[in-house]
């Protein structure tokens, strides 16, 4: 069997999996709305302040909402053995780590990019910066599957494994919330934004071509604890 | 003959516990090495050391001759046996197989899963099974005629199944064993042949 | 062939011989307990000296007046919290790749000292800050990545914690100090730039001006002492946790009991 087929074969099984668990795939979005409704009411409802703080609102309730559902993307697997089977395979587990990193995206990225522009026009972005507010968070939101994923691997096993998931993983996502952030504030400004749009899309291929490797690593370290 | 497994001076240091030192082993094809012993005597975690899962084990382990690639030719199952609750036993045959690599077609999964006495639950969540079914899910998978696969790594294979499926996978594995399949699996149940050879650990206590 | 006779020969057995005793952490537990002592007191007396000298001797600083005096701590903090974990991660790869158990114990126990070094280069950071931009805490580029880098030490230390198995935690915090070393360089470089976009450049810390002399020399002191004091703390640490990880051993019951109950 190729590589691609067995791609397609975990893909498949995630999203499968994703769909029969249907209920926690609301969460991430609804958490994005949340965080995003309470900002007015904390700050101000004033639109012209709201405008400028847009960008960073949006960006760190999207970040928040993404490391909101990685805690669960080993658990299942590591409590039934199939964590074990994987690490098994006769192809690269870290084929298989992606391919898990990809339905991730695909339920969590995905849907909060989609919802994006909604969110946005309660926080009166400039419609100038809608579609990059959401080739960003496209962009960013794959780095977090990714790099996530390796926090998500290294806290599997443990007990309050969230938490500890949220320390790990917080500092590693400073990059993208600073870059992602800026694409969208430049853009509402009529500024140049393709170089910070660049970087983005740089540091998701570097987690593209490294973070599996770690993820992989980590969770041999979880099916032995 | 080359070997499919040897393995010479194992040693395991659990929690302050010497489990078993200098221990050789080794699987000729034909073979069933039946690992017993003691609850805690290091069995699980000698064959998750041997098919590659964790480092608590030190010493020297070589598969077949050391260079083809070993996981594609062994079926491992372990004490969680990986069988996704949410997926159905069909399912999850289904992916065992991707993850080896294989394919087969949906008769000859029905086949095996009627042979483990699944008939009529292929489409069933796994969830809704018993304990004994959901085992039997996993040990579907050798029921199947897969040829590129030469070794079979058991570990508690014939718990939670009723006397019926005990006998069963007992036959199975020795068919498998001779028809030059080799087998290394833990049990608390006796088994009994020409092929088999036993391994005592916790000898030390 | 010439390999082979190469990977036979004496020099290359010696050379194994010799890194395998040196990594052994009996060896090294001996070998410390002196060294150690010689670079505590040896740090110790640097550090007096530079500090007397620096905090009390050198001349007051045109721009910033007495006030600048804080580099003598905060600057030496901020260099040894970033080139302790470099060394953490580069020990991690070392463990990880060799398995030597030595270069976990010491990327270990180097992490407590590390994380204070980053901690103390923040609250200098801010007892600098108050006279010289009249706030305690403000978003600037070094400082905030300061913080990250704190983060990243306290999440090194939780997952240590964190596993049941303290083998499993020295493999994991290898793996999470790898990946945090590669990140370290992009979190410094976007948060600079987010700086300078945010802020108009402001009198930059740790930027002092062309420094006299009779500055620089206390203030090279400094690092020197501080890079000794975090070598000798680092031996310390990681003599108690070879015991305790090793207290199975033999040497190491022998040790435990020798110290009676001084641990």
């Amino acid at each position: 069997m190729k590589l691609s087929r067995l791609f397609t074969r975990v893909l498949q099984r995630e999203l499968q999996l994703a769909y029969r668990r249907r209920a926690d795939l609301a969460n991430p979005p609804l958490f994005f709305l949340i965080v995003v409704a309470l900002f007015p009411l904390g700050v101000t409802p004033d639109l012209e302040r709201l405008a400028t703080m847009a960008a960073g609102v949006l960006w760190v309730a999207a970040l928040l909402a993404n490391l909101l559902s990685l805690d669960l993307l080993f658990r299942s697997d590591h409590e039934d053995g199939s964590l074990e089977q994987l690490l098994l395979a006769s192809s690269p587990p870290t084929l298989i780590v992606l391919g898990k990193a990809l339905a991730h995206w695909l339920v969590t990225g995905l849907p909060l990019t989609l919802m994006s522009p909604l969110l946005a026009m309660m926080l009166a972005l400039s419609p100038a910066a809608m579609p990059l507010l959401m080739l960003s968070l496209a962009l960013g939101t794959v780095t977090l599957s990714l790099v996530g994923g390796i926090g998500a691997a290294l806290t599997v096993g443990l007990r309050q494994g969230g938490l500890l998931l949220t320390l790990l993983i917080m500092p590693l996502f400073v990059p993208v919330l600073i870059f992602g952030t800026a694409v969208v504030q430049a853009a509402g400004a009529g500024l140049p934004w393709s170089g910070q749009l660049a970087l983005l899309a740089a540091m998701a291929v570097l987690a593209l071509v490294s973070a599996p490797l770690a993820t992989v690593a980590a969770l041999r370290i979880a099916v032995e604890e | 003959m080359t070997p499919v497994l040897s393995a010479q001076s194992l040693r395991c240091e659990r929690d302050e516990r010497l489990l078993f030192d200098r221990l050789d082993l080794s699987l000729m094809p034909g073979d069933i090495l039946h690992l017993t012993g003691p609850n805690g005597s290091g069995k699980t975690t000698l064959l998750r050391a041997l098919v590659g899962l964790g480092q608590a084990v030190e010493g020297h382990i070589q598969w077949f001759d050391g260079q083809v690639q070993s996981n594609e030719k062994i079926w491992y199952i372990g004490h969680r046996p990986g069988v996704t609750l949410l997926q159905s036993p069909l399912e999850n045959l289904r992916y065992a197989l991707a993850l080896r690599g294989l394919e087969r077609n949906e008769s000859s999964l029905f086949e095996a899963l009627e042979h483990v006495g699944l008939r009529g639950y292929e489409d069933v969540p796994s969830r809704q099974l018993s304990a004994g079914q959901q085992r039997r899910v996993a040990l579907a998978r050798l029921f199947l005629d897969t040829p590129s696969i030469s070794v079979w790594v058991l570990d508690e294979p014939l718990t939670a199944l009723d006397d019926k499926a005990v006998e069963l996978l007992k036959a199975r594995i020795q068919a498998f064993a001779a028809a030059g399949g080799s087998v290394l699996m833990t049990s608390h149940h006796g088994m009994s042949g020409d092929a088999v050879r036993t391994l005592a650990l916790g000898g030390a206590e | 062939m010439w390999q082979s006779s190469f990977w036979q020969s004496s020099f290359w057995k010696n050379l194994v011989r010799w890194f395998h005793k040196w990594t052994s952490p009996k060896w090294f537990y001996n070998l410390s307990r002196p060294l150690g002592a010689w670079i505590g007191w040896l740090a110790l007396l640097i550090l007096v000296v530079s500090l007397v000298w620096g905090l009390a001797f050198a001349p007051i600083e045109r721009l910033q007046g007495n006030s600048y005096r804080i580099i003598f701590i905060h600057v030496p903090a901020a260099f040894l919290s970033q080139a302790i974990y470099a060394a953490i991660a580069a020990l991690g790869l070392i463990g990880l790749v060799w398995r030597i158990k030595l270069a976990f114990y010491l990327a270990k126990q180097s992490v407590p000292i590390g994380a204070s070094m980053a901690f103390l280069a923040l609250v200098t950071g801010a007892i600098w800050g108050k006279p010289t931009w009249g706030a305690w805490w403000v978003w600037d580029a070094r400082l905030t990545s300061m913080l990250v880098l704190l983060f990243l030490y306290l999440g090194l230390w939780a997952l240590h914690n964190a596993m049941e198995r303290p083998e499993s935690g020295d493999r994991a915090a290898a793996i999470l100090a790898l990946v945090g070393v590669v990140n370290l360089p992009i979190i410094k470089f976007s948060v600079e730039w987010w700086n300078t976009l945010h802020q108009p450049a402001t009198l930059k810390f740790t930027e002092a001006p062309p420094m006299h002399i009779s500055m620089l020399i206390p203030f090279l002191l400094a690092i020197l002492g501080f890079y000794l004091a975090a070598v000798a703390w680092a031996l310390k640490r990681t003599r108690l946790e070879i015991l305790q990880r090793e207290r199975r051993t033999q040497w190491a019951r022998d040790e435990l009991d020798r110290l009676g109950g001084n641990v």
